[in-house]
């Protein structure tokens, strides 16, 4: 596909900063708001846990 | 066919009648779980002071859980079910999307928090909030909190939904408000919340059916801080929000920097929930790098986010201040400043409270090397109830006092007593979350009913100061509830016999018959404009003052216990 036949942005899309989109998008941040301390927190603390060798 | 809006004759807002229905259900039952709490509160203060030791026990024990599990879930939580509806619905002009769905939440959440009310109070399940395994509690008590969380998710749900009607409708101009935007921050926040209580409390309830033979200590504390630790975040950006929206409520401020604003509330989703990992700093099977990272390199993005919100807060009322003609010196703008309206002084209270004992104590905590001195012990209550007491309840509090006469349409009663007390309720918790810290720091026990330790085999003494400690800290607990009280007395008789604000309109009509508009700062965009908040900045040299010299102590104070030359 040609660049020239890709649908241009709307002027009023291309104003928007890229900031303003992140913090525009709701859902995102719902994703990532949880998404984050999942890996972060709980996922890596989980791994720590057992990856722990059992006594024996 | 009725409208199903009216038109707030005091603020201009179009109000959707099937969201304010739920707001004032949800607000109402909450200040109710909040005397119900406050006075298990009062129990647990009677019983830590030496000389007076109230109860049993038994009897303490199953207080404390109650307590923790209705303060800390319960009153806010349903506190947050309103400011959430308000602050899709209403700052966004628009109907609240679900309402079947809020409503089936809101009995979710009371059949969920009296189920595990009842089992507590029937004496089997003193297990504190915490629950750790292996002890066990009644099957019903986490059956509850499971079906407590199902409800506020559906609510969590009812306001993305309502975002998504006001995008579709295009009831607002560009991004959501900020104070939406800071609701929106504690329901993201409230989404990992629930779903990580779901995660560790539903085998939990299995284990304790017998369905499942054993659950990992350690596992369950890490997962289950993802909802207990995180549970007080939600507050966190709920308070925040209340207090951007009281700003402009009644100086019509307009944050320093709405985009900063904007910024710091992302730290809070991307980082906050993190502070969980501070209880779990002396865990042994936990690497340092997972401390570490998560208590200090990530989290210290959203602590920045707090000292934004600190900073902006303030900052915003000065610029509105001046711009009014409060130009005097540097702290005409806050000596001239409403403090005999309790929306204010209660806003205000809460914001200094939070940051100073809420705050520095908890940047202190989630040190690995420091949280040693503490850790455990009654530094920690102190801790969250600078945060949790001090600084959201107070900031609900003081948005409760503007909720009644535009929401509810009464009038206060007893304005009196309102005015005085967010002072009471601010000394009272002021000082016993000191009284708690300053037990801890002497290494008093986080939750045992008795620091004399009278019938262990290992005898210990506590020095006496910390005895002097805990019996200040009944003090100021019988102070801060009487605060409680006194709120809800007001907030309770003006319900009930407050002057109907519509009928005292229509008996005198005032002069102009348009409504006020509504405060354009809460409902739209935009910074102050302007940097020159001398007094806000004099205010914040002096906190970062305190921090530094606060942390100096605590690591001058390690240096002493752990004496390795």
């Amino acid at each position: 596909m040609n660049p020239q036949d890709q649908p241009a942005p709307s002027a009023e899309e291309g104003d928007i900063p890229f900031m303003q989109r992140l913090l525009d998008n709701h859902f995102l941040l719902l994703f990532l708001g949880v998404a984050i301390p999942t890996v972060v927190y709980i996922i890596w603390g989980i791994i720590e846990i057992t990856a722990v060798p059992l006594a024996k | 066919m009725t409208s199903p809006y009216r038109v707030c004759p005091d603020t201009g807002f179009k109000v959707d009648l099937a969201g304010e229905k739920l707001i004032k259900w949800n607000a109402v039952t909450a200040v109710v779980f909040l005397a119900i709490g406050g006075l298990l509160g009062l129990l647990v203060a009677l019983t830590r002071w030496p000389e007076i030791h109230l109860l049993n026990a038994d009897d303490f024990y199953m207080v404390l859980t109650a307590h923790g599990f209705v303060i800390l879930l319960v009153w806010l939580i349903f506190f947050e079910m309103a400011l959430l509806y308000f602050a899709s619905s209403i700052l966004l002009n628009v109907r609240l999307a679900l309402p079947k769905l809020a409503w089936l939440g809101y009995w979710l959440m009371l059949v969920g928090c009296l189920i595990t009310v009842v089992v507590v109070l029937q004496g089997n399940s003193n297990v504190m909030f915490t629950s750790y395994v292996p002890m066990m509690a009644d099957p019903g008590f986490y059956l509850g909190i499971i079906i407590f969380a199902v409800g506020a998710l559906c609510g969590c749900a009812v306001f993305f939904a309502t975002l998504v009607v006001a995008k579709q409708e295009k009831t607002y101009e560009g991004s959501i408000p900020l104070v939406t935007f800071g609701a929106m921050t504690a329901a993201i926040i409230a989404v990992f919340t629930i779903a990580s209580g779901a995660v560790i409390l539903i085998p939990t309830l299995l284990w304790s059916l017998g369905f499942i033979a054993y659950i990992d200590p350690l596992m369950y504390k890490v997962i289950w801080w993802a909802m207990g630790h995180s549970s007080q975040q939600i507050n966190v950006a709920a308070h925040i929000a209340v207090w951007y929206a009281i700003a402009a409520i009644l100086f019509n401020a307009k944050p320093l920097s709405e985009k900063v604003s904007r910024f710091a509330f992302l730290m809070y989703i991307l980082f906050l929930q993190l502070a969980s990992a501070h209880h779990l700093l002396v865990e042994p099977a936990l690497s340092s790098e997972w401390k570490i990272v998560n208590t200090s390199y990530l989290l210290y993005l959203a602590v920045m986010a707090s000292m934004i919100h600190g900073l902006t807060v303030p900052g915003a009322i000065e610029a509105a201040q001046r711009k009014l003609g409060y130009t005097n010196g540097m702290f005409e703008w806050i000596r001239k400043a409403p403090w005999s309206n309790p929306v204010f002084s209660g806003m205000f209270i809460s914001l200094v409270l939070f940051g100073v004992l809420g705050g520095i104590t908890g940047v202190i905590m989630g040190q690995e090397q420091i949280n040693i001195i503490v850790h455990n012990t009654l530094y920690v209550p102190g801790h969250f109830h600078g945060t949790v007491a001090a600084g959201t309840t107070l900031a609900f509090m003081a948005i409760t006092y503007w909720l009644v006469p535009v929401l509810f349409r009464r009038e206060l009663i007893l304005p009196g007593w309102a005015k005085w007390q967010p002072y009471l309720f601010g000394l009272g918790v002021a000082g016993l979350s000191l009284a708690m810290m300053g037990a801890g720091t002497l290494g008093v026990s986080r939750r045992h009913w008795d620091i004399t330790f009278a019938d262990a085999a290992i005898k210990f003494d506590h020095p006496a100061l910390a005895h002097l400690m805990m019996g200040i800290n009944g003090v100021f607990g019988v102070i801060a509830t009487i605060g409680g009280i006194m709120f809800v007395v007001v907030i309770v008789g003006s319900l009930l016999w407050g002057e109907n604000r519509d009928e005292v309109s229509a008996a005198a009509p005032a002069p102009e018959a348009a409504p006020t508009p509504a405060p354009s700062a809460m409902s739209g965009h935009g910074s102050a404009g302007t940097m020159e908040v001398p007094g806000t900045f004099t205010f914040a040299l002096i906190f970062l003052a305190v921090f530094v010299l606060y942390f100096f102590v605590n690591w001058k104070f390690l240096a002493s216990t752990w004496g390795l030359s």
